[in-house]
């Protein structure tokens, strides 16, 4: 039952990894990003006591909490960097990439660090695809979503070979700082210079 | 009371007490009254050894428990607070004639107290993330009201959030290490991650984009801060691993890598700075070059090499100090910083005019001024080691020394019989000529810096022997 869940958990980090490449409204970014931290709890909670892997899903939705707001002050704006087909195509291929190349990395991850395969593809999945987005954009909102999502990656496959509290709440401070960072840099831009 | 709590709790406090403040004045008195007293006490109060003081005796232990792990700043770390509070000191004196007091003291205050924690944590693999927390920080000093964050500042927070990932992990693998050395493959592994690491905190070759665009957006004074700070933290941090693993320490590939990484960065950052057409930016390769001699002098390995990468820092914050605040001066009187843009300017403002040339200068290794002596014995010991290594290093400072010239060149050309004169404040005026005796009087005298120099390898336990 576990091993399928974590299957299924990791398909929710797929199709919301993916969709967070795709994505040009906020809202919908936020949402993704939030399934995406309900995948990490799981996976985080295969190595973790479950009162500790919460942290990363309350520590994630806060963020995405953080994020929301600020751009909800900051106001609309289009922000389409590139053509529909353009954008699209290439991301396709490139996540497609990162699939198989992760997958494939997966494999002797696995049994380096003791993991199951779900959970090791999750982790080194996230970390593609958030370089990926890192990659592909110059917008300090998708630039936060990047590294968000690279460093979910990362806390998946560094639960399974450390659990001490101090990282956890310094990873939670990060993640939070991370948000907060983002939303300074989308709401600087409006401050009356003083 | 603690040493962490005095070196690392009290000022965190006092900065999130500082945030709140509005007066500048009030700001930038209590900040420096306080840092100067943490240097002062870290170079006379022992740690872990009772004192009786008219009649009350305390004893300062050397550790603090958080979550289950160790902060610990022990009697040899004293020195290394000094260098830290007595620097953000003289960081923050000028503040107060840019009028810049309440937008650095506060996040400076934060960031020195996180980053000299990231030195104090035990496991000390720990601290990347906290040096990630005071990058986090030092966002808001970075990016100025009405003005949408720049391509640097972005670079700057992605480059140095991936340095986390690599360096936990490979605190992770060195454990395995300790308790299976002869295991080549995770020796290989640990190496990898830790270069990539290290080379994404430090801006090492080719991730050092950051710092030039960063310098050019930014207020240069801001930015000189942290590009001294952060380096620096940093640097002692990469030590503390050599400290402590000694298959590391003794790695063939490591004085290679130290040789190739540094030599890199001084031939690139020199000869691009010899180029630049922004003054921001030449100081921004100007800080990417010195990097480079700090991992120049650590790859000359043992003792000599630890001391000379010590004697680099104070004429580095020296001259990095003095560039910054003439750069701010100069930012304040023209609309940017290009050499287009402050053409002529040194025949009004010579004293600002004067500090940016010689600290140019001084971190180029100009003979007589501070950098001197140390960039010296670096190219000393590289000559020794190889002459094209030494060769390619000398042309990286001729570059910066390049850059000097044309400064001076843009500066003082002024149409005919353009009137001289002095519109530095008298505070402007003051700091500057102190900045500049301390760069000629250290040039001449190195050995004045020597009780500093003596006492810092002490933290080391098996480098500093």
């Amino acid at each position: 039952m576990i091993a399928a869940l974590n299957w299924v958990m990791l398909l929710l980090a797929i199709s919301a990894g993916t969709g967070l490449l795709f994505s040009q409204d906020w809202r919908w970014s936020l949402g993704l990003l939030a399934v995406q931290y309900l995948a990490v709890f799981w996976m985080v909670q295969a190595h973790w006591p479950v009162s500790m892997a919460a942290t990363k899903l309350v520590t994630g939705w806060m963020a995405c909490a953080i994020l929301g707001i600020a751009q909800l002050n900051a106001g609309e704006e289009g922000k389409t960097e590139n053509t529909w087909l353009q954008g699209r195509l290439f991301n396709i291929f490139a996540a497609g990439m990162v699939l198989a190349a992760t997958f494939a990395l997966s494999l002797r991850v696995e049994t380096w660090l003791g993991l199951s395969l779900p959970v090791a593809w999750g982790g080194l999945l996230l970390i593609g695809l958030g370089l990926l987005h890192l990659g592909i954009t110059s917008d300090s909102f998708q630039v936060i979503i990047g590294l968000l999502t690279v460093l979910a990656g990362f806390e998946i496959l560094y639960a399974a070979v450390e659990s001490s509290a101090l990282v956890a709440a310094l990873l939670a401070v990060v993640n939070l700082g991370l948000a907060l960072a983002g939303a300074y840099f989308m709401n600087v831009a409006q401050e009356k210079t003083s | 009371m603690s040493a962490p709590f005095l070196w690392i709790f009290l000022p965190l406090i006092l900065a999130g007490l500082l945030l709140f403040l509005n007066n500048q004045k009030v700001i930038f008195v209590v900040a420096c009254l306080f840092t100067l007293f943490l240097s002062i006490a870290a170079w006379l109060l022992p740690v872990d050894t009772a004192l009786t003081i008219g009649g009350l005796t305390f004893k300062l232990a050397p550790s603090f428990e958080i979550l289950g792990r160790n902060l610990t700043l022990t009697s040899a770390n004293r020195s290394f607070l000094a260098l830290i509070y007595g620097s953000a000191f003289f960081w923050f004196v000028p503040t107060a004639s840019l009028q810049i007091a309440r937008r650095l003291i506060p996040l400076g205050l934060a960031i020195t107290s996180l980053l000299v924690a990231a030195l104090a944590v035990e496991p000390f693999l720990y601290a990347a993330l906290i040096i990630e927390v005071a990058v986090l920080l030092s966002i808001p000093l970075l990016t100025s009201p009405g003005q949408k964050p720049g391509k640097g500042i972005i670079r700057y927070l992605i480059f140095q959030t991936l340095a986390v990932p690599f360096i936990l992990f490979s605190g992770w693998l060195l454990t395995g290490i300790g308790a299976n050395p002869g295991n080549l493959v995770n020796v290989q592994q640990a190496a990898i991650f830790l270069g990539l690491g290290f080379a994404f905190l430090l801006a090492i070759f080719p991730f050092y984009t950051w710092i030039p665009l960063l310098a050019e957006e930014a207020h240069p004074y801001l930015v000189g801060f942290l590009l001294w700070m952060l380096p620096t933290v940093t640097l002692f941090y990469g030590l503390g691993f050599l400290d402590s693993y000694s298959w590391l320490r003794d790695a063939s590939f490591l004085g290679t890598f130290l040789t190739l990484a540094g030599a890199l960065m001084v031939v690139t950052g020199g000869l691009l700075a010899a180029f630049q057409r922004h003054l921001g930016r030449i100081m921004g390769y100007a800080i990417i070059v010195e990097t480079g001699f700090s991992l120049l002098a650590l790859s000359l390995g043992s003792l000599t090499g630890l001391n000379i990468f010590l004697l680099l820092l104070i004429p580095r914050t020296i001259s990095l100090c003095i560039w910054a605040l003439t750069l701010s001066i100069l930012r304040g009187q023209a609309p940017g910083l290009s050499l287009k843009d402050v053409k002529g300017l040194g025949h009004v403002w010579p004293f600002a005019t004067s500090g940016l040339v010689v600290a140019n200068l001084a971190l180029a290794g100009m003979p007589l001024l501070a950098g001197f002596p140390a960039h010296q014995a670096v190219w000393e010991g590289l000559a020794r080691n190889s002459l094209s290594v030494a060769f390619w290093v000398l042309l990286g400072s001729l570059g910066l020394f390049a850059s000097a010239v044309r400064v001076l060149a843009a500066l003082t050309a002024a149409p005919e019989r353009t009137p001289w004169g002095t519109r530095e404040t008298r505070t402007q005026r003051f700091l500057l000529v102190i900045g500049l005796l301390g760069l000629f009087l250290l040039g001449l005298f190195p050995q004045w810096a020597l009780p500093l120099w003596t006492k810092l390898p002490a933290i080391f336990v098996h480098l500093g022997q």
